[in-house]
């Protein structure tokens, strides 16, 4: 089993903003746009450095959409900033009308999504963002898991064409990931292999794999846990291949249990190879406020709820 | 009848008790908006103990009642505060805000059941809408009562805002009392470096509105805008205060810029803020 260690607790929005910073520098084309949460989504470094490429749009987010998609006429790369529910919900039909159906090259970068933007509450706590993006064609979503990933997925989709929904969040976790790993769209990592059950774990509940992955192991039972950063389009081959040799999976994410990672998983399952497999996800409930802490165990999305859901899983198997 | 009907004086003590408990409050789960929350205090306090007419044995569907409607839900402290020393609900409430399993949420919802509440708000823009189709409600139900709604003034870059502008005048909903808390500031810095918002009295006069002008950190203008707000009603025309606040007012530091929008004072701001806001009868919760 490998080991994970990190040095360091970090922001994965700070990672979007490092990432974006660079692009800053390494790429004329990218532009920024932000409804005001400069300072949250940490767009800060790339407005004083590239002022003339970042674009405040006020409390207007719709008009940023639309925006957005407008400069990718004549071949700017908008990233646009907001919080992940003002991303998504708030301009769904912007979204899907002049960025997805009309295939516009526009980043929608999403921070403080799920419970884990902690104090705010339901109103700012979205957990269907995910599956909003997901149903949208031609949509690329990414819900990188810790900050050198976030930085190395903000840097990988200025050279992908087409749109991508870039999600990620508040508070600090465990940055354990390479600085230098190599940021493949649509390609699953590996993190360890194991024969009993597959734990296939999005953003922040990755690192709760890896910490249920070892309690397992303690209980004699062995987990693979494979890293799904990209959601859509999702790593068949690696979902497939894994759930063969184990029989049943687990799914981890930070959102409702409808229509997100997994629901994803679920789909390629049952159309491909049915297996038993249990949801670590809330159930279909808004968020409230509370410290990210206390709302990931009152909301079942901790290490040891991961536990729990692989020993139903493996307990399911034929 | 408005159930307290409280004279100047005190309002002024009230006020104050209410700016203590918002720093108390933001202070103690070391998040939430006190900036707007402190601008607006004398704005909450005229409605609950003088303007409104209201019960505070709450009922969701408010017949016969005048209804609140706070678009701008960051600055939920002042509205539980106000609502809790109005009788809504015991003041002891205050001391859960934004903590686990409380009826006090972030920002203002519903589904906790939390008495003076209608609608949830946070996301921006949304307030006036759902405000107007009270007002409406309240014609056909023949209830010649007054909805009152309050925004902020970085709010109002939401288009949304103008949707609902354009449509109550349209429809003449003439027993609504907006408010916009123009106090210039926003997240990311003043209202004038993010985005201009230009003349916002003569803006929402070209839409078609009746706007008065209020200095709302004085009870002396504001009552009395207030007083002129109910008779321009019933005229065919919505009814707008735009009111003057200076965001952190009461508290020094947190006055003249943005700065305190939404950050929580530490332990030794506290005592300093609660020094400066002197009660004559101190009840904290
Ligand atoms: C739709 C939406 N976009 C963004 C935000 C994030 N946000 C919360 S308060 C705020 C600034 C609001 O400015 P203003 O209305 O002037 O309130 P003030 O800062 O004066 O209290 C922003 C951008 C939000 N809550 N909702
Ligand atoms: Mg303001």
């Amino acid at each position: 089993m490998k080991e994970y260690t990190y040095s360091e607790k970090k922001d994965t929005r700070s990672g979007f903003g490092a990432g974006l910073h660079e692009l800053g520098k390494s790429n004329l084309e990218v532009v920024a746009l932000c409804a005001d949460l400069t300072g949250s989504l940490k767009m800060d470094a790339f407005k004083k450095d590239f002022p003339e490429r970042f674009f405040q749009v006020g409390i207007a987010e719709a008009n940023m959409m639309g925006l957005a998609a407008g400069m990718t006429i004549g071949g700017k790369i908008p990233f646009t900033g907001t919080f992940a529910n003002f991303s998504t919900g708030r301009v769904y039909d912007q979204i899907r009308q002049s960025i997805a159906y009309s295939g516009k090259n526009v980043k929608i970068c999403a921070s403080h999504a799920g419970l884990t933007l902690g104090e705010d509450g339901a109103t700012h706590q979205i957990l269907e963002d995910i599956g909003m993006m997901r149903m949208l064609p031609h949509m690329t979503v990414i819900n990188p898991c810790d900050y050198n990933q976030t930085k190395a997925a903000t840097i990988a989709i200025a050279e992908y064409e087409g749109p991508v929904y870039l999600r990620f969040g508040r508070p600090s976790v465990p940055n354990f990931t390479p600085a230098d790993q190599k940021f493949e769209i649509g390609k699953a990592v590996m993190l360890n292999e194991g024969t009993d059950v597959t734990i296939i774990a999005t953003g922040h509940l990755v690192w709760k794999a890896i910490l249920a992955g070892k309690m397992l192991a303690d209980k004699g039972i062995s987990a693979e846990i494979i890293n799904i950063h990209t959601i859509k389009p999702l790593d068949n081959e690696a979902v497939l291949a894994s759930v063969r040799k184990t029989k049943c999976v687990v799914t981890a994410e930070e959102h409702n249990r409808f229509g997100g990672l997994g629901d994803s998983v679920a789909q390629v399952l049952g159309t491909n190879f049915p297996a038993p497999q249990e949801y670590v996800a809330t159930n279909d409930t808004f968020g409230e406020s509370g410290t990210p802490e206390e709302l990931m165990v009152k909301y079942g999305l901790t290490e040891n709820d991961i536990v729990a859901a692989a020993e139903r899983a493996i307990s399911r198997k034929q | 009848m408005n159930p307290h009907n409280k004279s100047i004086e005190e309002l002024k003590d009230i006020a104050s008790q209410v700016r203590r408990d918002i720093v108390r409050m933001v202070h103690a789960v070391n998040s939430g908006h006190p900036g707007g929350s402190l601008g607006c205090t004398d704005y909450f306090v005229s409605l609950y103990f003088k303007v409104m007419n209201y019960s505070t044995d709450f009922k969701m569907d408010g017949k016969g009642e005048d209804l609140f409607f706070l678009s701008n839900g960051h600055i939920s402290p002042v509205w539980y505060s106000t609502l809790a020393r109005a009788g809504f609900f015991d003041v002891k409430e205050l001391a859960t805000f934004r903590k686990i399993d409380s009826r006090l949420q972030g920002h203002p919802a519903t589904e906790e059941g939390l008495e003076g509440i209608r609608v949830a708000s946070g996301s921006l823009g949304q307030g006036l809408s759902v405000a107007l189709g009270a007002a409406q409600t309240k014609k056909l139900n023949n209830d010649n009562s007054l909805v009152y709604v309050l925004m902020g003034d970085g709010e109002v870059e939401e288009g949304q805002v103008w949707e609902a502008a354009m449509y109550a005048a349209h429809h003449k909903i003439d027993n609504v009392i907006a408010t916009i808390d123009r106090n210039g500031q926003q997240i990311d810095g003043s209202t004038n470096e993010v985005m201009s918002l230009g003349d916002l009295k003569a803006k929402f006069e070209a839409f078609g509105w009746h706007v008065l002008e209020a200095n709302g950190n004085s009870f002396e203008t504001l009552l009395p805008a207030f007083d002129e707000a109910k008779k321009s009603t019933g005229h065919g025309k919505p009814v707008m205060i735009m009111m003057d606040t200076e965001m952190g007012y009461g508290v020094d530091f947190m006055m003249g810029s943005h700065k305190w929008h939404g950050v929580a004072p530490n332990d030794e701001q506290l005592q300093i803020a609660l020094q400066q806001l002197a009660v004559q009868v101190a009840s904290d919760y």
